[in-house]
């Protein structure tokens, strides 16, 4: 018999270093709380992290690799939008 | 952490498919772009990277049975401990993997179940038993160090998900190698008999380790689209060598004699080996090892006697689930 399929779950850690959640990966589990214990056996087994999020994989709304092009190129014109863009006259040292 | 021959590809199916999409593809593989799950690629290169991430899934699950052997008669609470977290950490490889080895669009089930019924390989090494400690010992100093060399560059694959998994496990391994180091150390420093036992250990798992690299470069036939496809960085044969160099000193160090008597340094300052009895790698292979109808046993046992636990555990998140449902309505 084949064996039943078991929700996917994504995972995602906040480390000791104050920076935000990350994510690390994903895993099976029946519910929240198995999530949540698997993600601590699999994930932080040598102290990564202070507090794990999971979320399931199917509620996660993804942008279309394929539209890539179109979606991230508003982005790519705007060089303004970069300190470097800026000219400060050298006397004026460091800003 | 263990690929071996499994770095073969399924062939190449451009000529079925959209010829602008795969130039489109390899293109984006020669300017080391990294592929992700829904991009598009050629059909062989999902089919071989299923198969070779789903292998190597595997190998690290049935990996964990040699060395779970000795947790209860491990010497000390010390190599206890570090035994039990080595065990757990070959688990926790396996579930990186076969996380990756999903994105594929096989199912974590359906890769299970190929192992379980004999379908999909694993690395032909776990079909060896451990007899002594000294095995122990011997699988993290050679095994893991094998496999650290076939593990490193697999960091740099093209498919982004095997890459990211390869650079966790390669991060943990290094201390699988380093016990492993350690217990050898210890026993080739203690009394005559140890030592002796270290020796036997070498003995017996020196050939098979080096057949964990995979047939010889003149026969290993699909190499060329694992290469092109930026799967494969280094032939079977040019990581075999770099593992004989980097162990010859290692095993002077411990003062034990590495099984081949015909083994020679040339003039570039490589260790040769003498030929492998590739016949012995075929026969394991094909089922006929020591251990491979004991490996595939205690893994169907383990599943089988899980399936309470898996039922129980869906059906109170079902049950949950029908409780929210009834309170919201409410």
């Amino acid at each position: 018999m084949a064996t039943p399929n078991v929700p996917l779950w994504e995972v995602f850690i906040r480390s000791r270093n104050g920076l935000a959640h990350k994510h690390v990966g994903s895993l099976h589990a029946a519910d929240s709380t198995l999530a949540l214990q698997a993600a601590r056996d699999i994930y932080t087994r040598r102290g990564e992290g202070l507090s794990i999020w999971v979320v399931p994989s199917n509620a996660i709304t993804a942008s279309d690799p394929s539209e890539k092009g179109m979606m991230f190129e508003p982005a790519e014109s705007k060089i303004y939008r970069h300190p470097t863009f800026y000219d400060v006259p050298d006397e004026v040292g460091h800003m | 952490m263990y690929t071996q021959a499994l770095n073969s590809s399924d062939g190449d199916d451009r000529g079925v498919e959209d010829v602008a999409r795969a130039s489109q593809f390899q293109a984006r593989i020669d300017a080391d772009e990294r592929i992700e799950p829904n991009d598009w690629m050629p059909a062989a290169y999902r089919k071989t990277l299923t198969r070779q991430i789903s292998q190597h899934a595997h190998s690290e699950i049935v990996g964990m049975l040699p060395e779970g052997n000795w947790i209860t008669r491990a010497p000390s609470l010390r190599r206890k401990a570090a035994l039990l977290a080595k065990v757990q950490d070959e688990c926790g490889h396996g579930l990186y993997l076969y996380a990756a080895a999903e994105t594929l669009g096989t199912s974590r089930e359906e890769l299970v179940d190929a192992m379980l019924s004999g379908k999909a390989k694993y690395s032909s090494i776990f079909n060896y038993p451990t007899l002594t400690w000294a095995d122990i010992g011997t699988i993290g100093w050679l095994v893991d160090g094998a496999a650290i060399m076939n593990q490193i560059p697999l960091c740099r694959c093209s498919y982004g998900p095997y890459a990211r998994a390869m650079i966790r496990v390669c991060k943990e391994e290094s201390f699988h190698q380093r016990q492993g180091f350690e217990i050898m150390v210890t026993l080739c420093r203690g009394t005559a008999e140890q030592k002796a036992m270290a020796q036997n250990a070498l003995d017996r798992w020196w050939w098979p380790v080096l057949m964990m690299f995979g047939p010889p470069d003149q026969v290993s036939q699909h190499s060329d689209t694992s290469t092109k496809w930026k799967i494969k960085r280094f032939s079977n044969d040019e990581l075999r060598q770099k593992f004989i160099d980097a162990t010859v000193p290692q095993a002077e160090f411990l003062g034990l004699t590495i099984p081949d008597p015909g083994m020679k340094q040339n003039e570039n300052g490589n260790w040769v080996h003498s030929p492998i009895d590739w016949d012995e790698f075929k026969q394991v292979l094909a089922g006929n090892g020591p251990c491979n109808r004991d490996r595939l046993a205690a893994r169907r046992k383990a599943h089988e006697e899980g399936a309470w636990v898996r039922e129980a555990a869906a059906a109170y998140a079902e049950k949950r689930k029908s409780r929210q449902l009834a309170q919201a309505a409410e």
